[in-house]
């Protein structure tokens, strides 16, 4: 269980997160920075939420375009037919992922391995087939989203996206961090290990399963509410893109999946790489950069940057003990 | 639940793997408190029985009652929190974590109230089981990095975390030494001391027939002798099943 101390440095450091998001909102004049750095929040909760399942439990969710979009439509729906405020779309979509995870759960989770895997997939499909097919959210060729009006003190709509990203990354960041820490992360972490045995020491791998399926399914579906208005477009080619969760996957065991620090450093480091080289080189590079990342990993740090670092840590007190 | 009544019961219970019944009507009555040996060759049904019992396999027929209890819908969890709590023929440990860690599950999750332990209580307890168990030294080594009978000894410890009142060990001796076989033996026999009841699945002929007050023998699905452990063995049926005379 993180110590009380630790409890306050975390908070602490979260608050000044977000205070300096704002603060440089009002600094920088330039939209672009922003437009960039909301990318790379978002895929900090994308990760973070992947791997509160796919990490912590070792179920491999290849799912995360399915939440994702189903959070852009959440948005685009109950903006079109309420004009429902941001905060809304967010906290509803965040509901609705909910009870997707604990759908799929309930309906994926007897099964292991690859085959949950295979349902995640399957899951995407069918509900972007069905959003293709429902003309009220602008079927297969997206629908034009028209911003509402900035709000004060944010002089643009997209600097203010990027601070509710930042806030939504704090609240990620708090539940995985949370969960690491607490008994559900310890029966999470033992079942993933061995499921019969944690079943056997009186784990409810089943419970403790929906409940990691339901927290993650609802920060990635919230992650997504605030992109149709980011883009001021929805279709559902984008928002179901495979590519949000090979990323996820992708971000967390890069960064090292033991850990909350991981997956946001994953984060950090691909889609930073990504954003710069879609700049500097073409958008497309960045998706061979991912598979190339991703293959000397694998290979050369199976337990991520968190891995590597305790490595090298390892090695330099070995070498400290020998001088 | 008087004195006389068994800790567990089980009546005529019967399991089947697609066409092969692995178990055959099996009744049997544990009391509180004894130490009973299942013996029986190679596929005779002994890990399905204690698989059953346990809740990690579900049973066709028949019922399993502890403590008056009719346990038999029940996930294994919960089993294992009503005091059921068992070890593995091949070790399962959390291999990623410590030796203390793979504890704290079961203290977590096994015992009412287990998680709402403060870290010292449940480190305390912990610590004072190791010590028992003779793993003291190695609470903080990775579960990856044990011995065969270390191994073997944080399974009973793991078990006995979760506070049973019925431990099952799985062939906790399979592959150990004289000396070690010895030494997990006399950790049963304390840990009977203190009144817990074991259920001992085991090969090594002389270690059931040491330990045991009584035992059955199990073959094709079906217990083909009862008794005081001598003689079960001299029982002609038993012979033959083992030797297949």
């Amino acid at each position: 269980m993180p110590a009380t101390g630790g409890r306050w440095m975390f908070w602490a450091g979260g608050l000044l997160f977000v205070a300096a998001a704002t603060a440089t909102t009002f600094l920088v004049k330039n939209e672009y920075p922003f437009f960039a750095g909301y990318v790379v929040l978002q895929f900090i909760v994308l990760a973070t939420a992947w791997n509160i399942l796919g990490g912590y439990a070792g179920y491999v969710n290849f799912g995360t375009n399915a939440f994702f979009g189903l959070g852009v439509y959440t948005a685009v729906f109950l903006f079109r037919a309420f004009e429902a405020p941001l905060l809304v779309q967010i906290l509803v979509a965040a509901v609705v992922g909910g009870l997707l995870g604990l759908l799929v759960g309930l309906l994926t989770l007897r099964m292991r391995g690859i085959f949950f895997s295979i349902a995640t997939i399957a899951v995407a499909i069918i509900i972007e087939t069905f959003i293709i097919n429902w003309k009220f959210v602008g079927g297969a060729t997206g629908m034009q989203m028209l911003r509402p009006p900035t709000m004060a003190p944010f002089d643009s709509y997209v600097k203010m996206l990027f601070v509710v990203n930042a806030i939504l990354v704090v609240a990620a960041v708090a539940l995985a961090r949370y969960i690491q820490g607490s008994w559900i992360g310890r029966g999470l972490q033992a079942l993933r290990d061995d499921e019969l045995a944690a079943e056997c020491t009186g784990v409810p791998t089943l419970r403790l399963k929906l409940v990691a399926c339901v927290i993650s399914g609802a920060l990635m579906c919230a992650a997504g509410a605030p992109n149709a208005m980011y883009l001021s477009f929805a279709d559902p080619a984008s928002a179901f893109n495979l590519n949000y969760s090979v990323s996820a996957l992708a971000m967390a065991l890069i960064g090292g999946t033991a850990h909350w620090i991981g997956p946001i450093l994953g984060a950090i480091l691909l889609s930073t790489t990504q954003q710069l080289l879609t700049v500097t080189i073409s958008s497309e590079v960045n998706v061979l950069v991912l598979g190339i990342m991703l293959v000397l990993f694998v290979v050369g740090a199976p337990e991520g940057l968190i891995g590597l670092a305790r490595r090298l840590r390892v090695s330099a007190k070995a070498k400290e003990g020998a001088s | 639940m008087s004195a006389s009544d068994p800790l567990l019961r089980v009546s005529g219970l019967t399991k089947r793997f697609g066409g092969f019944t692995a178990l055959d009507g099996v009744s049997v009555e544990i009391a509180p408190g004894e130490r009973f040996g299942l013996i029986g060759p190679n596929g005779s049904g002994k890990t399905t029985l204690i698989n059953c019992i346990s809740g990690a396999l579900h049973h066709d027929a028949g019922t399993i009652a502890f403590r008056g209890e009719d346990i038999s819908g029940l996930a294994a969890h919960l089993r294992t929190r009503r005091g059921i709590a068992r070890s593995f023929q091949i070790p399962r440990p959390f291999k990623s974590m410590t030796v203390e860690e793979n504890l704290a599950v079961a203290l977590d999750f096994a015992v009412s109230g287990g998680h709402g332990l403060t870290v010292e209580a449940q480190h305390d307890e912990i610590m004072s089981l190791l010590d028992r168990m003779g793993l003291g030294s190695k609470a903080q080594t990775p579960s990856s990095a044990l011995s065969q009978v270390e191994l073997r000894k944080m399974e009973l410890a793991r078990a006995m975390a979760a506070r049973p009142k019925l431990l099952i060990s799985d062939e906790a001796m399979a592959g150990l030494s004289s000396s070690e076989i010895d030494e997990v033996l006399a950790l049963l026999f304390t840990l009977n001391g203190d009144g817990i009841t074991i259920i001992m699945i085991e090969h090594i002929m002389h270690a059931v027939m040491r330990f045991s007050e009584r035992v059955i023998c199990l073959d094709a699905g079906r217990i083909i002798a009862a008794g005081k452990p001598a003689e079960v063995m001299a029982d002609a049926r038993v012979q033959e099943a083992y030797l297949g005379a």
